[in-house]
């Protein structure tokens, strides 16, 4: 098992302290709420495409420090990608948290995105880094909440090609 | 101990020989997570003595058959066996008879055995059932389940801020359409214990029944069922050194043998015709099917191993694991507890400025400290002292001053980290 002290590396505790695009947005043609009954974990994000291509993003939320570390380097990773991309990255994260690819061995777009990949040692902790992530999927698929235990929920869900 | 809360609640010195009784506690000597390990996840489950590991072999390799069925020497001993630990819960708990005590899985299937044998019989559409704030959702959502199906309404006790009842508004609930009164004996996200001997007494008066969970109280405090007086008494195995898959429903037999059964099947008959089929006495009417043999009676040998220890020294022993703790606790900056009640069984839920509880517990554990982080099936709890969960410690008699201590140091280490 990985050393748990590594998933709290300084840029995660920095995105905690500091997160990135954190708050609401004037006006966003996406949002989505997320939450996880489990712990508590809750957040909203939203966002405005342009074409394809997401203009501006946002979140805030309450939630643990991996939550919320996860939530602010995803906006910052997917600002200016296309919807596309975005997906891509949706579905590279969640594969790395739960340990479906080895991302030294495998091609993946993650780049800085890795330090979370120490979720995947830690059961349950893995939903608090994937909720945003969730959240940002339904968000582009404009569905109104998203919950890591309702049935509606994109981790139970196809997320390929919807 | 702490100088202070010694002063307040003077009590002789705790008589425990706490390092004999680790001993007998094989998974303490572990390191689960690398490091040594500091079990304070008492709330959720205890562990297990060694004398009630050796029991359960004991029946499995030499005591095991079917119960109630057959003539065979081998069902004799099971059927005998079984009864016995039936015996041992009888007296540990003061019941008036065996038939009062009645098997389940677990403190959950005894208040749903509750709910079906007795509400869905005597609650009806207008009737109210009183709870409180503190209550564990496994006595929370099977009433609704019955208010819905029935029209009846839920009425809930208010708590102060140190997570007390208020027993003034408690009282004003009640009135002509007041059918039951659901209460925890100890809150298992603040250990506030509640006054449930006065409170019963007042519902009587007004001809209104109580069910009273006891899961985290019949591990901590000495019970008694007559004295309290209290209609229904549910609890389980596994938080009292005993196995998963067993737990207790106390009722007065006047009342179970008014209720309908709650499951069907085999043992709880008299008599099945297609036409009709009469059901068995109590306790057998609401024991259908083979139930947890072993665990019932390894339910049995952890009662003897507790009795032996003695609920009183266990008690005070973990009264003063409670005080140091608090103590300790309340000297760091930043630490918030919640649940502060003046009478409280050994639970420390806490909060940590600006760290979230899970955080809290993925630190915790790599120093090999086990706490529970999250809402404790208690949302209510957590809604009245608006935060979204808690880190709970909890106590129990192997546990040390020392790891407290752990603990403590283990919480300054998650706020360097998060400096
Ligand atoms: C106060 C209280 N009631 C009920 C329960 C449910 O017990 P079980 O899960 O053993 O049925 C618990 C255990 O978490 C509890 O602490």
């Amino acid at each position: 098992m990985a050393d748990p002290k590594s998933l709290y590396q300084e840029v995660i505790l920095d995105h905690n302290r500091k997160p990135r695009n954190y708050g609401a947005l004037a006006q966003a043609s996406h949002k989505a709420e997320g939450h996880n009954p489990l712990c508590g974990d809750h957040l909203s994000v939203a966002l405005n495409l342009e074409g394809e291509h997401i203009a501006a993003i946002a979140f805030q939320g309450e939630s643990c420090a991996i939550c919320k570390a996860s939530a602010s380097m995803m906006t910052a990773n997917v600002k200016g990608k296309t919807r596309q991309d975005a997906e891509t990255l949706i579905q590279e994260f969640r594969d790395m948290a739960t340990g479906q690819i080895d991302i030294d061995k495998q091609a993946h777009h993650l780049g800085r995105l890795t330090v979370l990949a120490g979720v995947r040692d830690l059961p349950t902790r893995v939903k608090c880094a994937i909720l945003p992530w969730h959240t940002l999927h339904a968000a582009l698929h404009s569905v109104a909440d998203t919950s890591t235990e309702s049935e509606n929920d994109p981790m139970h869900a196809p997320l390929g090609d919807a | 101990m702490s100088a202070s809360q010694s002063a307040l609640k003077p009590r002789p010195a705790s008589a425990l020989d706490v390092a004999r009784i680790r001993a007998d506690f094989p998974i303490l000597g572990l390191k689960p997570s690398g490091k040594p390990l500091i079990y304070l996840d008492n709330a959720a489950s205890s562990q297990m003595p060694q004398q009630v590991i050796d029991r359960l072999v004991r029946y499995q390799t030499t005591q095991h058959a079917n119960i109630h069925r057959a003539v065979h020497t081998l069902s004799e001993i099971a059927t005998a066996e079984y009864e016995e630990a039936r015996r041992k819960i009888t007296r540990f708990i003061n019941a008036r008879e065996e038939r009062e005590v009645i098997f389940t899985s677990g403190t959950t299937e005894a208040i749903n055995l509750a709910m079906h044998g007795y509400g869905r019989r005597f609650i009806g559409a207008g009737d109210e059932i009183v709870l409180t704030t503190l209550e564990h959702h496994s006595n929370i959502v099977p009433w609704q389940m019955l208010a819905e199906e029935k029209g009846a309404k839920i009425r809930v006790v208010p708590v102060n801020d140190a997570g007390e009842l208020l027993i003034d508004e408690y009282e004003k609930l009640f009135n002509a359409r007041t059918k039951l009164v659901g209460v925890t004996h100890v809150s298992n996200a603040l250990g506030t214990v509640n006054p449930v001997k006065q409170m019963i007494a007042f519902a009587h008066a007004r001809g209104v029944p109580v069910l009273v969970d006891g899961a985290q109280a019949v591990p901590h405090l000495k019970v008694d069922v007559q004295d309290l007086d209290c209609d229904f008494y549910a609890f389980s195995g596994h938080k009292l050194c005993g196995p998963t898959g067993i737990g207790i429903l106390y009722g007065k037999a006047a009342l179970l043998e008014r209720m309908q059964p709650f499951k069907g099947g085999g043992d709880m008959i008299l008599s099945v015709t297609f036409e009709k089929t009469t059901y068995n006495v109590i306790p057998q009417k609401f024991e259908a099917g083979t139930p947890p043999i072993a665990a019932a009676i390894g339910l049995g040998a952890a009662i003897d191993y507790l009795s032996a220890v003695g609920m009183d020294a266990i008690a005070a022993h973990e009264l003063d694991l409670l005080d140091y703790a608090t103590d300790q606790l309340k000297r760091i900056p930043g630490v918030r507890i919640i649940g502060t009640a003046r009478d409280k069984a050994a639970v420390l839920s806490f909060a940590l400025d600006g760290v979230h509880p899970h955080d809290v517990g993925t630190l915790l554990n790599q120093d090999g400290v086990a706490v529970r982080t999250g809402h404790h099936c208690a949302q209510p709890v957590m809604q009245r002292f608006k935060v979204p969960a808690t880190s709970r410690a909890s106590f129990a008699f192997y546990n040390t001053m020392a790891e407290v201590d752990a603990l403590v140091a283990g919480i300054r280490n998650v706020q360097k980290v998060f400096s």
